[in-house]
Formats: structure tokens, sequence, C-alpha cells
């Protein structure tokens, strides 16, 4: 399975016109070109004209070179950043509900503590709690959100959901802004 | 002044300078087809939305003119689809207006109703849902500037039916017309970087056997004339690829001809043995390059293109030039120019020898008919075109007659020629040519049409007779879906499926006089050319010539499917030499000069 923390996997801010139907145009080319999207985020900018995708991107299924050209091509997408992970500051949200019925190694009745503890290892947060699984969640780099994912999986996860990368490239940075 | 939205579309169109559109109407566009009764634009009405559609690409290809067709929705949208696809391979600009439900209704499964922008949106440059009146100007203009700008290609603006109806309040606003447009991601810069052309004008005047791969985007950016200029300072040959097929004439000694599956021995071979290959305009397409990692294998390459997505895309370049060809060539007769002219080129004498050889030894040859037996479809297009008149325009299908008038017409004009290159669109030729005709009422326009292609768009004819468009079709009837019949024939030993339409049904001279065409049949090659002078005598009315062809005949030189340039297929009489030939080829010695420049 790849992750998003992957060196095949690049990570595009693209500047788009806020406009009726932007993140179909976006998502048509990847699809009729065989580009891979390994996430995707999409949200306002300071600029009401203007949204921001974040798009991570694989790079072994097309050159980001020509995934570029071709994202320029569209006629409502305005700029495109590079965010490389040493040029960004980059964040992922993951939300896991998770399985804490089976006995613990302890003989005790549940995995609870067990979860609480690894979720305050990486400073999660327990947003629900119910006699057979608890929902939590985690905020963090995508490398980080990927080592917490491999290891509360071992818990036995009922449903789980990651929000895909966001960036804003780091202070002090000039972050490359990519050319057709 | 207080416009509704039906009424400010065809005003819109008219400050575009738009003289003639092509359409059909039906519901969802009926408010608009109310004002079209009081324009001067020109209406044609198709019989078929897919013939508006080709009519509107035929204008544009002969014009240079942005073509404009308009149909409702639905249906007709689906029908034009094919044209959008069409013009976006070959980057013909088209602004296509198709009406749409009321905007209440969009998203109900309404009568009518599909999602024309979704189905459209990878088969136009761009395209818009409108969604206020007030938007319409605006829009239009976008559009126009959008089709014709950059690399051209086709827009689609859907216009749902409450904001063109004149009973809707909200349909009506204060006219005007913006001066400019605001697209913040769209800024076609056609420039080119003086910098990059002298990189480029280097390995020119260094090359020893350079190629000219001349694509059509030389005819987009009106290029003809600087490519005459260029070619002729440096002496360096030219091939034609299928879309540019005119922009360099034919009858010059350095016009190597057509490249690619059935392109000619010389120009495929050229480019194979070519130190230095210049694409200008041209996209490296499949059935130019055959086998991609056997193309051009000891050439560095240029590629002039001003959709930068072309550079890399199939070939990486040496020198990637981004930009109008014309500005490119413009520049590189300057420096070449600057540099001292022809005498600072590498001498080119055993390149030139070596064409001519080839050209003596594999010329474009077919075995003429015997006695008794029906006409050669090349023998046809040689008296064609001797027999018509030098400024002819020239439509054609998509199969083996396609190929035959690429190979054998003489193109010494451009914008002579109309095709569908990308698509591969059979039933091309009859609405193309009508569209063609329609912008040039005084010019000859001749459609060659295959009998599988006339009976896809046959009726466009009754729009021909009826609007007083009178083109001429010369129907290569060979009674075989032939160049399928040639692939099964060669690739599926002989085991022919579903490729046999017969020579006399349709009865085709009765079909054409049904649709008030004159129409001929000819079925000895001792008449044809007499029935053709009849045909170009005609002015007044469509001319349908079914020519009778031989059931058999098979395109050559050939190039098969993903095989190499190299093991091109010549016509069999020549087989043997070139055998002989290929044994004693001694393969082409690197050009040390070249390989420096690049480095550099």
């Amino acid at each position: 399975m790849t992750r998003p923390g992957d060196l095949r996997h690049r990570t595009l801010a693209v500047l788009v016109e806020d406009k009726a139907g932007v993140l179909a145009r976006v998502a048509d080319l990847f699809a009729r070109r065989g580009y891979n999207i390994v996430s995707l985020a999409v949200a306002p900018t300071g600029n009401d004209k203007f949204s921001r995708i974040t798009i991570v991107v694989d790079v072994e299924s097309a050159p980001l070179e020509q995934i570029v050209k071709q994202l320029f091509k569209l006629i409502n997408v305005v700029e495109i950043l590079e965010l490389a992970p040493e040029a960004a500051v980059e964040r992922e949200l993951i939300m896991v509900t998770v399985d804490t019925s089976s006995p613990d190694d302890d003989g005790g009745r549940s995995r609870r503590s067990e979860v609480m503890e690894l979720v305050d290892i990486f400073k999660g947060r327990i947003l629900g709690v119910g006699t057979d699984a608890l929902i939590v969640s985690l905020e963090g780099t995508p490398e980080k959100i990927d080592d917490f994912e491999e290891l509360i999986s071992d818990f036995g996860i009922l449903e789980i959901q990651r929000s895909g990368r966001i960036a804003l490239t780091k202070l002090g940075v000039d972050a490359p802004r990519l050319r057709a | 002044m207080r416009i509704n939205g039906a009424q400010a579309l065809i005003k819109s169109l008219e400050m575009e300078g738009v003289d003639t559109v092509f359409g059909y109407p039906g519901g969802a566009i009926l408010p608009v087809y109310d004002p079209v009764i009081d324009s001067d634009i020109r209406h044609v009405l198709a019989r078929h939305e897919q013939g508006a559609g080709h009519m509107a690409e035929g204008y544009a290809h002969a014009t240079g003119r942005p073509g404009v067709c308009m149909v409702t929705s639905g249906p007709a949208a689906t029908n034009v689809v094919t044209p959008l696809a069409d013009a976006m391979l070959d980057s013909i600009p088209l602004v296509c207006i198709t009406g749409q439900v009321g905007l209440a209704a969009i998203g109900t499964d309404a009568f009518q109703e599909v999602d024309t922008t979704g189905i459209t949106r990878s088969i136009t440059k761009h395209n818009f849902l409108v969604t206020r009146a007030e938007d319409i100007p605006r829009i239009v203009k976008e559009a126009f500037f959008i089709a014709t700008t950059g690399r051209p290609g086709p827009v689609l603006i859907d216009v749902p039916k409450n904001i063109t109806d004149a009973n809707n309040p909200d349909a009506w606003f204060e006219w005007y017309w913006p001066e400019t447009v605001d697209l913040p991601g769209y800024d076609p810069d056609d420039t080119v970087d003086n910098e990059l052309v002298a990189e480029a004008v280097a390995l020119m005047l260094a090359a020893e056997r350079p190629v000219l791969y001349v694509g059509g985007g030389v005819l987009k950016a009106r290029g003809a004339d600087i490519l005459r200029q260029l070619v002729e300072l440096t002496d360096i040959p030219v091939v034609t690829t299928l879309m540019a097929r005119g922009a360099f004439p034919d009858s010059h000694e350095l016009n190597l001809g057509m490249p690619g599956m059935h392109g000619n021995y010389t120009a495929i071979t050229a480019i194979q043995e070519s130190d230095l290959l210049i694409a200008m305009g041209s996209r490296f397409d499949d059935r130019v390059t055959g086998k991609v990692d056997a193309f051009a294998p000891f050439a560095k390459i240029i590629h002039v293109d001003i959709d930068p997505a072309e550079h890399g895309k199939v070939r990486r370049p040496d020198v990637a030039i981004v930009g109008d060809a014309r500005l490119a060539m413009e520049e590189m007769v300057a420096q070449i120019n600057a540099a001292g002219g022809a005498s600072a080129l590498a001498n080119h004498d055993a390149w030139r020898s070596t064409l001519s050889g080839w050209q003596e030894n594999y010329p474009l040859t077919y075995q003429a008919s015997e006695p008794g037996e029906l006409l050669k479809p090349q023998f046809v297009l040689e008296k064609l075109r001797d027999g018509s008149p030098a400024d002819t325009i020239v439509a054609s299908g998509v199969g083996q007659h396609q190929m035959f008038t690429s190979q054998y017409w003489k193109f010494d004009h451009p914008y002579t020629w109309i095709n569908s290159g990308g698509l591969g669109t059979m039933g091309f030729s009859i609405p193309a040519a009508i569209g063609a005709k329609a912008a040039f009422p005084d010019r000859t326009v001749w459609a060659v049409d295959g009998d599988g292609c006339f009976q896809m768009t046959a009726q466009e004819l009754v729009t021909a007779t009826v609007s007083k468009i009178p083109v001429k079709i010369a129907l290569l009837n060979n009674a075989y879906l032939g160049m399928v019949r040639q692939w099964q024939e060669m690739f599926y030993d002989n085991r022919y499926s579903e490729v046999y339409l017969s020579h006399d049904m349709p009865d085709y001279v009765k079909w054409a006089e049904s649709m008030g065409c004159v129409a001929f049949r000819v079925e000895d090659p001792s008449e044809v050319e007499e029935v053709i002078a009849k045909a170009n005598a005609i002015n007044d009315r469509p001319v349908v010539v079914e020519f009778r062809c031989v059931e058999n005949e098979n395109v050559f030189p050939m190039v098969t499917a993903g095989g190499s340039n190299d093991d091109v297929l010549v016509d069999p009489s020549q087989a043997d030499a070139l055998e002989r030939d290929r044994a004693t080829r001694v393969v082409p010695t690197p050009n040390a000069a070249l390989a420096t420049e690049v480095a550099r």
C-alpha cells in the first residue's frame, strides 16, 4: 500500500478560479490521462475568487512535468506551486473508530486503556467513548499519521477517515512556482 | 438598451464578426432561434447536428476563423460530441452553443436534459454553463478568445432556456459589450524565447541530414510563407503530416511528402536517417512515429509547439521552444541570416543525393486497371487533381480514400486540404466540404468520400441543395470498408468480418438525385476525365460522381500499427528492390558537431 509520505508522491498547491465544476475538471483530467491522485483537499483562500486544491500526485503514473503542463491547460487553473517536504509545512487529520472489545494482554476486560495510552503518546484526542469502541483523532505530518495508523490498526479498526494532505509554504521559503 | 438573453447571444455573435452559423433548432434553444430571423448572420440548417458541427469545422479549416454551430439540448448536444472531439484532436477553433433545460430543471432528469458540460469536458478546450442572462456577452467573448488563441480548439457554451426566454423578466438586462476578457488562469503567450531559437539555429547550421517535420500547427499559425523562406534559405527538406498538407507546396523539390503510416518511403526514411529533426507545430502522433523507441533514432530533436504539454509527451526534445510556429520561424530566418545565411550551413549535398535516390527508386505507385476491371482509386484521384482548378479545396472522409487523396493530390496552397486527422471521423467530408464552400462560394470544393463514409452523412447533401452550397462529391465506391478490409487481409489472414457493403446497395445515383444533386456513375477508366470535366462545369447544384472502384486495392506504403518506420512496406512491385537495398544500407554516422552543440 502506498502512503502519502512516499518519495514518489509530490505535493502541488493548485490555485484555481472558484467556479462551478472546477474540481470536476481537475479530477476528470487525472482520470482521463491515467494519473493517480494520492490525496486531494480543496479549500477557500483569502480571496473569494480563488480556491486552492492541495493535491498529492503519484509521479510513477506520469512524470510530474506532464501532469503540471496538462493542469495548466485547464482554463481555470491560475497558479501551481510545488510544496516539497523541506519547503512546506504539511498537515493531515486522521479519525479512527477503534475496536476496544477484545481482552488486553494482562487479562483486563478491554483494550481501552492501551488505545488511550497510544493516543496520548501521539498527542491525539479522544472524540467519543463507547463500551466497545473509541473514536480518536490525530493531526500531524503525513508521516506521523502513517505511523499512528500502523500502530492503531493492531487494535482493529472499525472505521477510518483521513483528510488528505494540506500544506503551506514554510516562512522564509519561496516554493517553486511551476511553469507550463 | 434592454435586451434578453436570446437577443444578447445573437448580438454577441455579431460582435465577434460571425457571418455564418450552422445549426439545428429544438426545444431548449427555441428562444435563440427567434432573433436569428432578424440577424444578418446566415444560418445554415443542417439535417443532423453532427453535420452542423462538421460544417463549422470545415468553415474553420478553410478560413482560419472560428466555426460556429448551434443546437438544442439532450440528443442534439450528444450529436455534436463527435465534431467537438474531432475539433479538439485537430485543434480547430470552434464555438458550439447548446440549449439546456431551464436552470430550475437542471439535475431533475428533465425532458431532453443531459449533463452537456460534463459530457464535453474532456473534448473541449473549455466549456461554460451560463447561469445569468447578463453573463452572455462576457462568456461569448471569452469563448471566442479561448477558441482562437494559443492552441486553438472547441469551446462549448451551454445556455439554459429560462435565461433566453423573453417572457422571463430575469432574462432581460442592459446590453453591454466587454472590451477585454478577465481570465486569470489563461494568458496565451505566443512569443518565442530568442535564446532557445539560437540554440536551435546552432543545431540547424551544423546538421548534415536535417528534416523539417511540419505539422498542422504551421497552418494554424498562418506560417506557410515564412516556412517557405526558411526552407529556401536553408535547403532543409520538408515532410508535411496529414494535418499539414498544403503548408508547403508539393511541387517544391524540397517537399518529400507525407510521413507516417501511409506516408511515402522517402519522407518516412528521411526522418529515420536524419541527424536533426525539426518538429514544427507537430506532435509526434503515433500514426507518424510508429514504434516510438525506433523513431528517428539518430536525430537530435528541435520541437516548436505553442502547447508546452506536447514537449516531452512522446519524445524528449533537445531544444524545446514554446510559442507560435510562425514567430519561431521568423526568428530562425533572422538569426540564420545574421549568421551569414546559406553559407553558414553545413553541406547537405550527400543528404540531398540520398533523398533523390530514394525518390527515384520508391515513388508512390500503383498498377493500372486491367481491361474490364473497375477503376483504381489512385487513377481517379490523379484525374480529379489534374481536372480541377488549382485552388480547389479538397475534403475527405476517413479510410483508404483519405490516404489516397493525401498521397495523390498535389497540395500547392495552404488551407486547401480538410480532413479528420486525429479522431478519424468517418462521414466527415460531406459536411466539412459544405462548411468550406459556405465560406468560399466562388471556389471549387470537392469532397472525396468512401462508400462507408457516404452512408454516414449523405443526408447533408439535402442541406447543400436547399441552402445552395454546391459542393461536389467524388464517391470512391469499392463496395467495402476498404481500410478495415485491408487490415483483415494483412493481419487477420483474409478473414473478412463485417466489411462488405456492396457496390449497388444503395443505388448512390438515385439517392443523390433524390437529394437534388446531379449524379454520375463511372465504371470505365476511359470515362473518368470526361465526367470530371462535366462535374466541374456544374456550379448551381451539388454533384455526386460515383466512381466504381476495384474491391481489393490496398494502400501502400504502410507502416503497421506499432511497427517501426524502418520496416515500412512499399508497393509490392518495389518490395524486392527495397530488400536488396536494405541489405547493403550503411548505418548513418553520428554527427559529432551536433552532439557538441547539444552538450553546450
